[in-house]
């Protein structure tokens, strides 16, 4: 019997902690991949960040440190500098990335470093317990937005591609969602896209994933999944933002 | 390299850095530690090394943190309120077992404060300054030498016992200048980094975290780091100590305040009064026995400090118990470092 799918050899054969419907594993599963095809296991350091996505370690088969809260890309950098020739990449959710660690994600992009930032926004704080993040639509009620998000006080959600794509040093940036077959494998495209940049040393490298969390939204996996592909997508638009290198 | 030099004590930190094999650099601009970031951005380049000026002092540490955890020498350096701020991550570090230098030159504080010298980060520095309770090596030189020497030692420290290391001095010892004799490193026995990240090779995963959910862990890692502080606390105690074999007074100081106190000991044994002096060179781990050791035999212990009594919290606590600890010391701030005389006046006052 011939067969067709697989784990792929970055991932561990182990359960995850994730909810039912949470896009966490499917990122995973691509962030994967992608290190498989460029055959990157052996020589990638992922950093980890703090939320849901915090134990990369237990279920990437890949060296991990752990990064304070929003800090990953400046820990990344360390990294990377010194490490040149190590595979680095941070997986940071939109808490992490877009509120706490705004100055450390701005300026490791503008710095240009070798490295690709894989970014979870699912509009919420997901670990924590549902909370508003600067990613959380206008009017969406969260556990600390209960009369939903209010945009005179609040502000609007923060387009993070969008804003990385105005800094030279940012190489590629793109977003994507996994809500459907057809997002799915333009989101491993681009993921690969990214990996790419690093692989060939043309400079920083960004995808936005639009992910689901049920949990913290109080609906079901199917009804997550059409937020994603409905009032996300309207919001923050899929799509290439910077291709520097055309690759 | 017999060569002496005439340096101030940043330089010679950054010196002693390059001496110790440092290559990895990262930090931000604030007085009176600005010759550091400026020495390195100069001279870590010609050596194929990384000089980051980063965009705060806690992406600073974060990188630190980052290049640290590959197993390279890497450093950071600021200044009270900046030092703050890395506070987080050296308690990351503290757990995570990630060895790295921290320097702090510090200044006189709180809040912004003023840029003169101070020891008002004595407990910040030796008492855990950020969460979670930890300890880290705390070296204080008092001299240009010893800000080489002793950053040396750090890295040495630092990686013996995988553990953040810091530097505690001021605006005394970070700018003034002084003959340095640089000397090569010594051969210290380089200690294999099995916990270094690299990428897994054909190896077994290797994870630097400190996050323990599991039942039991976080208690067996705790009393695992305990077992560290308490060995480093037998082996590697460092202090200077003269005349306390005679003496009826102990003067001990630590740092720049440890100059002054020095040149009023030294004013005391000219009258032929019997001053004995005790500078503590580790402030974590803490030189107890010799405290301990000097006042079974000295019944009084005059503590100077810049600050408004810290450290005599830690003599107190580990003098005999029937010596008697007095202290004299002013908050720092402009023109609040005391000249030798008064300090004599106040040896004199408790002799």
């Amino acid at each position: 019997m011939q067969q067709v799918f697989t784990r792929p050899a970055s991932l561990k054969d182990v359960q995850t902690h994730f909810c039912p419907g949470c896009h966490h594993g499917t990122v995973h599963r691509l962030t994967a991949e992608a290190l498989d095809e460029f055959d990157l296991r052996k020589k990638t350091i992922g950093v980890a960040s703090i939320g849901c996505s915090v134990f990369l370690y237990s279920y990437f088969n890949i060296d991990v440190v752990e990064s304070p809260h929003g800090r990953a890309p400046a820990v990344a950098t360390g990294v990377k500098r010194a490490r040149p020739d190590s595979f680095v990449f941070t997986y940071q959710g939109d808490g992490d990335l877009a509120a706490i660690g705004t100055a450390e994600i701005i300026h490791a992009a503008n710095r240009g470093e070798d490295i690709t930032v894989i970014f979870v926004n699912n509009t919420t704080y997901g670990m924590t317990g549902g909370q508003m993040a600067p990613t959380t639509l206008v009017g969406q009620k969260t556990s600390t937005s209960p009369y939903g998000r209010n945009l005179e006080k609040e502000g609007a959600p923060v387009r993070v591609t969008e804003l990385l794509s105005n800094l030279d040093g940012v190489a590629f940036a793109a977003r994507v969602a996994v809500n459907n077959p057809r997002n799915l494998m333009d989101a491993k495209r681009q993921i690969k896209k990214a990996f790419r940049y690093q692989v060939e040393k043309k400079g920083f490298s960004f995808v936005e994933v639009l992910a689901a969390c049920p949990t913290n939204w109080g609906m079901s996996p199917i009804e997550a999944n059409e937020r994603v592909g409905g009032e996300m997508c309207d919001y923050f638009k899929l799509g290439v933002y910077k291709n520097t290198e055309n690759l | 390299m017999t060569k002496r030099l005439f340096v101030r004590g940043n330089e010679a930190i950054c010196l002693g850095a390059l001496e110790a094999g440092c290559r990895h650099y990262f930090g931000y601009p604030i007085t009176p530690q600005n010759d550091i970031p400026e020495f390195m951005s100069r001279e870590i380049p010609k050596l194929n090394g990384e000089f980051i000026q980063a965009e705060s002092e806690v992406a600073a540490i974060n990188m630190v943190l980052g290049a640290a955890a590959t197993g390279v020498r890497a450093m950071t350096s600021s200044s009270s309120p900046g030092i703050s701020l890395k506070m987080e991550s050296v308690s990351y570090m503290a757990a995570m077992e990630v060895p790295c230098l921290i320097v702090n030159i510090s200044r006189s504080g709180p809040g912004l404060g003023g840029i003169d010298a101070s020891q008002g980060d004595y407990f910040q520095a030796v008492k855990g300054g950020g969460h979670g309770g930890y300890h880290i090596i705390v070296l204080a030189p008092a001299s240009i030498q010893e800000m080489y020497d002793l950053t040396m030692l750090a890295f040495d420290l630092a990686e013996k016992y995988r553990s953040p290391a810091m530097i505690l001095g001021d605006a005394v010892v970070g700018q003034m200048k002084e003959p340095l004799a640089p000397r090569p490193k010594p051969d210290t026995e380089l200690i294999e980094k099995n916990w270094a990240l690299r990428g897994t090779g054909e190896g077994e995963q290797r994870v630097i975290k400190s996050l323990y959910l599991g039942d039991g862990e976080l208690e067996a890692h705790n009393w695992k780091l305990h077992a560290k502080y308490s060995l480093m606390k037998e082996k590697e105690c460092r202090w200077e100590e003269s005349h306390t074999d005679d003496a009826k007074i102990l003067v001990t100081a630590f740092g720049s305040a440890a100059r002054i106190a020095k040149t009023a000991v030294a004013m005391a044994r000219d009258e032929g009064m019997k001053v004995g002096f005790l500078r503590p060179i580790t402030l974590f781990p803490f030189p107890e026995k010799a405290f301990r050791d000097a006042t079974l035999r000295c019944k009084k212990v005059l503590d100077i400090e810049l600050n408004t009594g810290q450290m005599v919290e830690d003599v107190r606590l580990s003098v005999a118990r029937d010596a008697d600890v007095f202290f004299y010391g002013r908050p720092s701030g402009t023109g609040s470092l005391p000249t030798p005389e008064e300090l004599f006046a106040q040896i004199k006052k408790y002799y």
